[in-house]
């Protein structure tokens, strides 16, 4: 059995930032693996685990050579090999559509062939949630968004999908599928030590859009990001200044006003 | 053709509220674009469906009788053959779970451009779409080349439609293919039951990512005990198995409506909010003061919650 998971390398702004016309410099960004995706990773390592018969989990990213080191992350916990696309048409691109991802993702899937593809349910920053259900039309493969709980029977997977205020729907899908993994779906395991070390001698293939037959023409899609921008605060929060005990005495003053403490 | 197609969303019987907001946002795209706006629904009692999406402002509804809850499979057959017979020039759809668990799937099937969890639709010779990235920290303006496109729209941006309209209802056929059904709906699970209903609780005291380590949680307790409040949390806390699922406020989790409410490190990203921004009093204790949970407080402390909790603990023990 194969298990492709999806995985990305994200970006965080700090607290105090700027933004320099389309971009934020990079002195104000932090790179991690993207949350979702650690949860996707440790489903697919706990299925090779648990399985009988060989199971070989493969990450796919897009991103730059900075990214091998959280591809590493993801050798480092159980991945197996990993697989990164990029290209100077790939770079060049401001937004990308996440069906374009999607297309890219599924040249590297068409050719891996997996039994299962995991992916997190969103990218922590440009939170477009759409890849993995758009990556498994491509591939013509069943699909179920926002799991949070699964089992892998014979041909089917029972899931869990995580509704709105506190519901959950049980569904099955036909294998393959590509699966949107949520957040608590599990406890994602940090990399070891001898995880770390031996992730350094795991195959990390790296692949431009013409290794993939693809046009690097795939990624001038429709969209094209015109204004990047803090949003402008519209608080009229009351801020309490002071030391910790100087405001800890104003919100007791709310607090009690509220009738909180009140016998 | 400049129409726009807004498609519902239902569950259990009813229609959500986004469906309403979706029929809004659809016609003011419609009416930049000088078209007329179709509403769909797919499954369920349609014919109930459509008498109550026929809001004012909406000129067609169009229902696909295909099964009695959502199932992605049938609705990405039945919003592609709707758009494939409509020709419209946008097709909304809600950035809901569902949503997202089948819009994506039309766009592919019907190579359009997506943009999805739109907080703003502009039209000025072309679509601009806003949007949020960096967990709303940053909000950026995406343009759509000319065509169509596929959006999904974040609940709450916009206002329900209201309003009787005198759309016309049309019953759609749709030719489903069952072998394209890969996924079978087996059921619904209320999950979070348990001792506590945060719900019901008049002052609440919740806690976020900033509270770091799970010994840490102690303190919070602490404070609850003191205040003779409830205690509840944001979802990266019910993630790590901290406190359990009935104590999360959020989108996913608990709609909570305290006379107070007291957010200790928690950021506030929009589907938090969306179960807490009900509250009479918002207060929030945080070190980020950009941290979007500022913007919908009525007071609050820039600073560390490791020092503040103690004061506080102290004063009202005493």
């Amino acid at each position: 059995m194969k298990i492709l998971v999806t995985v990305k390398e994200v970006a965080a702004v700090a607290d105090d930032f700027e933004i320099e016309g389309l971009e934020i410099p990079e002195t104000y960004l932090e790179y991690d693996l993207n949350e979702w995706d650690d949860y996707a990773i440790e489903a697919a390592v706990r299925i090779a685990e648990d399985r009988d018969e060989e199971v070989e989990v493969v990450a796919v990213t897009l991103g730059p050579e900075r990214s091998e080191e959280t591809i590493r992350m993801a050798l480092a916990k159980g991945v197996d090999r990993a697989v990164r696309v990029w290209d100077d048409a790939l770079a060049e691109a401001d937004v990308l559509d996440p069906t374009t991802t999607a297309r890219i993702i599924a040249a590297v899937a068409e050719r891996e062939d997996p039994d299962l593809v995991l992916s997190g349910v969103q990218a922590a920053d440009d939170g477009f949630g759409a890849t993995g259900v758009a990556l498994a039309d491509l591939l013509d493969m069943g699909w179920a968004a926002v799991v949070n709980d699964l089992e892998l029977g014979e041909g089917e997977a029972s899931v869990r999908r995580e509704l709105e205020g506190g519901v959950e729907e049980l569904t099955t899908v036909d294998l393959p599928a590509v699966l949107t993994i949520q957040t608590g779906i599990n406890e994602p395991r940090y990399a070891s030590l001898r995880g770390i070390r031996q992730a350094q001698r795991k195959e990390l293939a790296v692949h431009s859009l013409a290794d993939l037959d693809l046009d690097p023409a795939v990624v001038d899609d429709a969209l094209t990001l015109t204004r990047l921008a803090k949003p402008e605060t519209e608080s009229d929060a009351t801020i309490f200044e002071g030391d910790p005990g100087e405001t800890a005495a104003e919100l007791e003053t709310v607090l009690r006003d509220a009738g909180v403490g009140a016998e | 053709m400049s129409d726009v197609l807004a498609v519902a969303d239902h569950r259990r019987g009813e229609l959500r509220p986004v469906s309403y907001e979706l029929l809004t946002a659809g016609r003011e795209l419609a009416d930049a674009l000088d078209g007329d706006l179709h509403a769909a629904v797919v499954g369920g009692n349609v014919d109930r469906f459509a008498d109550k999406l026929d809001c004012e402002g909406v000129d067609a509804i169009h229902t696909v009788a295909e099964g009695s809850e959502f199932n992605h499979d049938v609705t990405v057959a039945a919003v592609t053959a709707l758009f494939e017979a409509l020709d419209p020039s946008a097709v909304v759809m809600p950035n809901s779970v569902n949503g997202l668990d089948y819009a994506p799937a039309v766009a592919t099937r019907l190579s359009l451009p997506l943009v999805t969890d739109a907080v703003a639709l502009d039209y000025d010779d072309g679509l601009t779409v806003t949007r949020e990235m960096y967990g709303s920290k940053v909000e950026t303006a995406v343009a759509v080349d000319e065509g169509p496109v596929a959006l999904t729209v974040r609940g709450g941006e916009w206002p329900a439609a209201e309003g009787v309209g005198e759309a016309a209802i049309e019953a759609f056929e749709v030719d489903i293919d069952e072998s394209s059904i890969r996924s079978t709906v087996r059921g619904f699970e209320e999950v979070g039951a348990g001792d506590v209903d945060i719900s019901e609780a008049e002052f609440i005291v919740s806690v976020g990512r900033g509270i770091e380590e799970e010994e840490n949680l102690e303190l919070v307790e602490e404070l609850a005990d003191a205040l003779d409040a409830t205690l509840a949390a944001s979802r990266p806390i019910v993630d790590n198995g901290w406190l359990p699922k009935n104590r999360q406020v959020g989108q996913s989790g608990k709609v909570v409506t305290p006379k107070v409410y007291l957010a200790l490190g928690i950021s506030g990203a929009v589907q938090h909010v969306a179960g807490m921004k009900g509250a009479d009093t918002i207060i929030a204790v945080n070190t980020d003061p950009d941290a979007p949970i500022f913007d919908i407080a009525d007071y609050g402390i820039v600073d560390d919650l490791f020092e503040v909790v103690p004061e506080l603990i102290e004063r009202f023990e005493s």
